[in-house]
């Protein structure tokens, strides 16, 4: 499961970081709290409410960034804080106990139904971006010239949309919400620094990924730290690295 | 008779309340190399976007290959050479074969597979453009005269009958923008491609083009080029083009 979450986590990652709009996770892991703090309110299994909040609000940002075509960013704080917002509210309506563990993620209370959804809808996560990795591939150089060559824009920039939503509320579990989008980020920045190719870069991207999950897992399993902080805080050190590495060669 | 491939009628475009072209009307002939000249914010970006379909006019017509934008889907008859692709990310990790296939795969299917004959298409185009030792090259560390020219084989790939280019110059030092308006004349002359070329440089592009458009307060005039004080409408529908005299 955790392999699963750190291959699409910066597999989807890339393309947003590509297309400038990383931020989108910050967003989206927001809006996923609140879907989990719902679940729990309503005792519905908290990662379909939060894969729910995460879609609308995917869809949310689309629609605004249209209506705010100058200011694209400002769509993204509108529903950041519509979900903050949303989520503090849940949280105080009702048994919202369990809360801490999307915040920060959390294996040990990971159960079985709970890996067969993450790891059935992280492999079609990977396999939707192995079908469309040429389409998202030329929509993320250029989408114009996408466009003119034929590419249903529109309706894959939807698609994949939800593909970052579903993405970030299955990931949650395991980092945590206030972590995703780290693991979303800071395996793709360090691909940039050696990437030599578009393929390369994803291939690192997610090599980086799976590389800072396993060693933050381990860590956090034998030093009994917190899964997300451990994962995240290993792929900072591995970019860093990455970084220092490239500078002395260069 | 020459085919009409951009024929445009009465066309206008706001942004907001600011009427930037207004009731245009232009045509664009098989074999033509256009230049589109005007001070900044002229729409001259406008017009070309409008020509392929990037953006929608507010009245009036636009037709290509003679079909009327809205149902136009030949994409693969039109070359578009963007701003956004000249003026992207050094970093962007992608090399010059990866940039130049991304045209063609608009044309597969979602699980096809890369053809033979495409890779073959790929080594042609890069031919044409004199960049085939340069095919696994990071585009990102090429000068701006070989990204210029990657993008015209990125814009080849599919053949088109047509080639749309927005300021290709900017950024291309001297000696390369001769060796692209040599690169244009032969797309031109031998194999037939018609060309449509923003520019800001009135003095070099007018002795490159067979027709010039200058855009100026939401118009467009026609500069006859064998007689730079008349203008000639001989080209230009309608009553509603104006006849004007000016310096550039």
């Amino acid at each position: 499961m955790g392999i699963i979450i750190a291959m699409i986590a910066p597999a989807v990652g890339y393309f947003l970081v590509l297309r400038r709009q990383s931020i989108i996770g910050d967003t989206l892991s927001h809006v996923a709290l609140a879907g989990a703090a719902f679940g729990m309110i309503t005792s519905t299994y908290p990662i379909y409410t939060a894969i729910l909040f995460t879609i609308i609000a995917a869809f949310g940002i689309e629609g605004l960034r249209r209506k705010y075509e100058n200011y694209a960013e400002l769509s993204l704080s509108i529903v950041l804080s519509a979900g903050v917002g949303l989520a503090s509210i849940l949280l105080s309506l009702g048994n919202t106990q369990g809360i801490l563990s999307y915040l920060f993620g959390s294996l040990s209370l990971v159960n079985m139904d709970e890996i067969i959804t993450v790891i059935g809808l992280g492999i079609v996560i990977l396999l939707t971006i192995f079908i469309l990795y040429k389409k998202l591939f030329y929509m993320t150089f250029d989408e114009e010239s996408a466009y003119l060559a034929g590419v249903p824009v529109r309706a894959v920039n939807l698609f994949f949309s939800v593909l970052v939503a579903v993405t970030v509320a299955i990931s949650m579990r395991i980092v945590g919400a206030l972590l995703i989008s780290s693991l979303m980020v800071l395996p793709v920045a360090a691909s940039l620094i050696i990437a030599n190719s578009f393929r390369s870069g994803l291939i690192y991207s997610i090599l980086f990924g799976v590389i800072s999950v396993v060693i933050g897992l381990i860590a956090s399993y034998y030093l009994d730290l917190a899964s997300g902080g451990a994962i995240v805080l290993t792929a900072l050190v591995l970019l860093i690295t990455t970084i220092v590495i490239h500078s002395k060669k260069n | 008779m020459k085919e009409k491939i951009v024929n445009i009628k009465n066309l206008s475009f706001s942004y907001g309340d600011n009427k930037v072209l207004d009731n245009v009307s232009l045509f664009i002939e098989e074999g033509d190399f256009v230049g589109i000249i005007g001070a900044n914010g002229s729409a001259k970006s406008t017009l070309l976007k409008l020509m392929v379909g990037l953006l929608k006019a507010d009245s009036g017509t636009v037709e290509l290959f003679g079909k009327p934008i809205e149902k136009f889907a030949e994409f693969n008859r039109i070359g578009y050479l963007s701003q956004t692709a000249r003026e992207f990310n050094n970093m962007f990790p992608a090399t010059v074969e990866e940039v130049i296939s991304a045209s063609l795969y608009a044309n597969e299917g979602l699980l096809g597979r890369f053809k033979r004959k495409n890779y073959d298409r790929i080594d042609e185009v890069l031919k044409i453009v004199e960049m085939d030792s340069f095919k696994k090259r990071k585009i990102g560390n090429l000068s701006g005269g070989q990204k210029q020219r990657v993008f015209i084989a990125r814009a080849l790939v599919n053949k088109p009958d047509i080639l749309f280019m927005d300021e290709p110059m900017v950024g291309v030092d001297v000696e390369s923008q001769n060796k692209f308006y040599s690169l244009l004349d032969r797309l031109n002359k031998e194999y037939n491609i018609t060309l449509v070329m923003i520019s800001h440089d009135i003095g070099v592009i007018s002795q490159k083009v067979n027709r010039i458009f200058c855009l100026s307060n939401g118009r467009v005039y026609e500069h006859d080029l064998k007689n730079s004080k008349n203008i000639s409408l001989n080209n230009i529908y309608g009553e509603n083009m104006n006849m004007l005299y000016h310096q550039h």
